[in-house]
């Protein structure tokens, strides 16, 4: 490194520090003069992180030893990978610790004892903590690291800014600590998949906008004539949520002294804007965002073309357009007026194409390279992952019917449903993409074939297990809950349904044990894969990146 | 630019488009025919839903639909059909006494469907499922009754509570005999040991029980009774049954002499309509305990 004297502070560099600087200084501010326990203990931790963050931005100034990456070395573009590493090694912490924490609240639904009296340990504070952990910090995890391994090299250009890229990843972690210690804690929005308290999702919001310019940043400097269509569903995904959060969390704190907040919508239209965020959260969060996934690391891995250009732009555009209406069939039957109740279905069963174009071209992708299936199991778990995606978009479109939802719905098929959804189609696209993403950004092979079969067949006997548990006790339940006896009073009450639940509760907590196992030894196999150092031949880098680290 | 990039992938036979990105090509395939029929078909199903159905919000209402159904309309008229069901025999229950509903077998079989589901979603919690009790909760499977096993008994506890604060409640305390200091340690000690015995329990050795004897008919016999059997005036339980209400071992009785625990239990008479309290009487009544 070249010993560079009385550089200037950069733009960026001086922007974030002060950014930083202020915000520690206000954390500061907040935590000595609050009389909220827990709104003192995040001012902490945030104005701790910040005040980190400007000593390392001003360290590596004064340091002068510094050199700004530069944009190109030898005419390949000189990709920052960093930040995708440090999300990828973030999701494979948070998924184990989300699985973990499923695992827990399964086997409190079955034993109620291990719910231990603590309220730190109760399942109304862990089922958020769990949800929370697996859907934002190790999905969210997956789709920042995804995305910007994906979109500089779909780009072929490095992401702007050299910080940048750091605030959204270390930020978007910030914020996961901050709500998940926030649950524990017993603070709560009350809002289903959007618990975390105003201040956090403040930081979320600017995290966010900052996540958006990487992004548009990277599209904006692009070298290749079109963008690719993963980046389409990943630009979907950001812009969505952006709207989503900012909508849902419009809250007014008591004082800026109190972590309590009250939501600015009242009654029903409370309902319908939660549930046209929670819904879109599984549209855009979920489908959009692992659909990005899909369109980039399935081709990559089968080294096959995408099967329809014309039907990935066309269901891109139908999903897009269609599932923001679709928010209303999480409230059928409710004080939601009928006709959001039915518009809502209709808008639902003509998603269920839309969602498919996407499991078609996953699959069709495929044609021609279908022997792969049993020689790689990488491949193998990322199709099953479409074949997922396939079953519980067509599951969603029928559950939204009223009819069939008067049955289902406030019953653990919706669980089964959910998870068939997140187990399989989340889960196992996220698995596949961190087997690939790891060995490429490392130039290592993956250190053990066999422990990804192993991971597989594990897993998706757990998944298995979990989703057929969940449908017969949902069904069950539902028919109990609305079985009469021929005097017209209620067959069942409550809690012999509650009791009648039991076994099947016992068989998902099994399932989801195994979810985990197999997860540990993903974890295991990608530290193992880093760790042993074996170079690969550059072929398993097809265009020659070139680490920035 | 890209037109000129066009090639045929060899495996399929297909045009690619011509794009290329990171070595990501993209197949010219067209929209699969089922797809877009599927798709299609979806949406002409839900126009067709969309005429016949209340849909599309409109200024200050909304479309109604050609059939003109409403939820709010069906679940009214469904709610009333299942009161009209139920009111013949419903009135019937209320105007019966509890012992006439036992002895008829109408009566009885409503009475029994409409006791056990509300006993399921009121009782259950304190006293179980199977009306088992738990310690802190009568069992009411047993023959053992604090206030009385007879359906009057029953219904009245039923409605008033015990300690419910409803101002016809069922009220009893019994005296922190160690923590108000009205008896020494010792003394505890030996008519603890005392009532053990009662119960069938092994007694501390070296305790003097006749003097504990003398303790219980000083202080206990009062409300407990000569034979420690219990008196249901006092709502005292009876010391020589086997199920003792906080549990039945020497450090529970020593804990309930030296500062008493007391549970509640709710007054029902103005959550549950006079039919259902009577059903329940008459559902847990029948549980095997019944006077």
């Amino acid at each position: 490194m070249v010993k560079q004297k009385a550089r200037y502070l950069t733009v960026e560099e001086g922007g974030f520090a002060l950014l930083l600087a202020a915000t520690a200084i206000l954390g500061l501010i907040i935590a000595g003069r609050t009389f909220d326990q827990v709104l003192a203990f995040h001012a902490s931790v945030i104005a701790a992180a910040c005040a980190v963050g400007t000593f390392y931005i001003l360290r590596r100034y004064f340091d002068g030893t510094y050199e700004r990456a530069p944009l190109e070395i030898d005419g390949k573009p000189n990709y920052n990978m960093g930040p995708a590493k440090f999300g990828a090694w973030a999701s494979v912490f948070w998924g184990i610790a989300g699985f973990l924490v499923g695992l827990i609240i399964a086997l409190q639904l079955a034993y109620p004892a291990l719910n231990f009296d603590l309220p730190w340990t109760s399942f109304g504070r862990l089922r958020p903590l769990h949800t929370s952990a697996v859907i934002f910090a190790f999905g969210g995890n997956v789709l920042l690291a995804t995305s910007f391994y994906v979109v500089q090299r779909t780009c072929r250009a490095r992401m702007p800014g050299d910080i940048l890229p750091w605030i959204v990843i270390l930020g978007y972690n910030l914020f996961i600590v901050v709500a998940g210690t926030g649950y524990l804690l017993g603070v709560t929005q009350g809002k289903e998949y959007a618990e975390p308290e105003w201040y956090a999702d403040w930081l979320l919001t600017i995290v966010w906008v900052f996540y958006l310019f990487a992004f548009l940043g990277t599209i904006w400097r692009r070298r290749e004539p079109h963008i690719y269509v993963a980046n389409w569903f990943y630009l979907a995904f950001i812009v969505t949520i952006a709207v989503l959060h900012i909508f849902n969390n419009m809250s007014l704190p008591v004082n800026f002294l109190s972590s309590k907040s009250y939501i600015v919508w009242a009654g029903v239209q409370d309902a319908m804007v939660q549930w046209w965020y929670g819904h879109n959260a599984v549209g855009f969060f979920l489908t959009a965002g692992f659909l990005a996934i899909m369109y980039y690391f399935i081709p990559k891995q089968a080294e096959r073309p995408v099967y329809s250009y014309r039907l990935s732009i066309v269901h891109f555009w139908a999903l897009i357009f269609i599932y923001i209406w679709a928010g209303p069939h999480h409230l059928h039957y409710t004080a939601l007026p009928q006709w959001a109740s039915t518009l809502g279905m209709t808008f639902s069963i003509i998603l269920w194409m839309p969602s498919w174009g996407g499991m078609i071209n996953g699959l069709m992708t495929l044609s021609g390279a279908w022997d792969k299936l049993r020689t790689d199991p990488v491949l193998r778990m990322m199709v099953v992952s479409v074949a997922f995606y396939g079953m519980s978009t067509f599951e969603g479109p029928v559950m939204s019917i009223r009819e069939v939802n008067s049955l289902s719905h406030y019953t653990d098929w919706t669980i089964g449903h959910v998870h068939a959804g997140a187990l399989g189609w989340v889960g196992y696209i996220s698995f596949g993409a961190l087997y690939c993403l790891i060995p490429w950004l490392y130039n290592r092979k993956l250190y053990s074939t066999r422990l990804v079969n192993a991971h597989f067949w594990v897993s998706t006997i757990g998944i298995v297990l979990y989703i057929c548990a969940m449908w017969v006790s949902g069904i069950m339940q539902g028919l109990m809950w609305r079985a009469y006896d021929s005097l017209g009073f209620l067959e069942y009450s409550f809690i012999e349904t509650v009791d009648a639940m039991h076994p099947f509760y016992v068989i998902r907590a099994l399932g989801g044990g195994l979810f985990l196992l197999g997860a540990v030894f993903m974890a295991y196999n990608l530290v193992m894969t880093v760790a042993r150092k074996e170079e690969t031949e550059p072929a398993l880098t097809p265009t020659g990146a070139v680490a920035a680290e | 630019m890209a037109d000129h990039n066009k090639e045929v992938d060899k495996v399929t036979g297909v045009e690619t488009t011509g794009h290329e990105w990171d070595g990501l090509k993209e197949l010219n395939n067209p929209l699969p025919k089922w797809w877009l029929y599927m798709f299609y078909a979806s949406i002409v199903w839900s126009i067709g839903y969309w005429v016949l159905m209340p849909s599309w919000p409109l200024i200050s209402s909304y479309t109604t639909g050609m059939l003109g159904t409403s939820q709010r309309a069906e679940a009214t008229a469904e709610y009333a059909a299942a009161q009209t069901a139920r009111a013949k025999t419903g009135e019937q229950l209320v105007e019966a006494s509890l012992e006439e509903i036992q002895t008829t077998p109408k009566l009885l079989e409503y009475a029994m469907a409409q006791g056990k589901v509300a006993f399921g979603d009121n009782c259950a919690p304190c006293h179980g499922v199977a009306a088992t009790g738990a310690i802190g909760y009568p069992n009411l499977q047993d023959d053992a009754w604090i206030w009385g096993g007879s359906l009057d008994d029953i219904a009245y506890t039923i409605n008033y509570g015990i300690r419910s604060g409803n101002d016809d409640e069922r009220y009893a305390e019994m005296s922190a005999f160690g923590r108000d200091e009205i008896l020494s340690e010792e003394e505890i000690d030996q008519v603890s040991n005392y009532v053990a015995k009662l119960a069938g329990l092994q007694p501390e050795e070296g305790v003097d029980l006749s003097a504990g004897k003398v303790v219980y008919e000083d202080n206990c016999a009062a409300c407990h009774g000569d034979d420690a059997r219990g008196m249901r005036d006092t709502g005292a339980p009876d010391l020589t049954a086997p199920n003792y209400l906080f549990g039945r071992s020497l450090d529970a009785i020593k804990a309930q002499v030296n500062a008493p625990r007391h549970g509640v239990m709710p007054a029902w008479v103005d959550r549950l309509d006079p039919a259902t309290v009577k059903s329940l009487a008459v559902y847990v009544h029948a549980l095997g305990g019944g006077e």
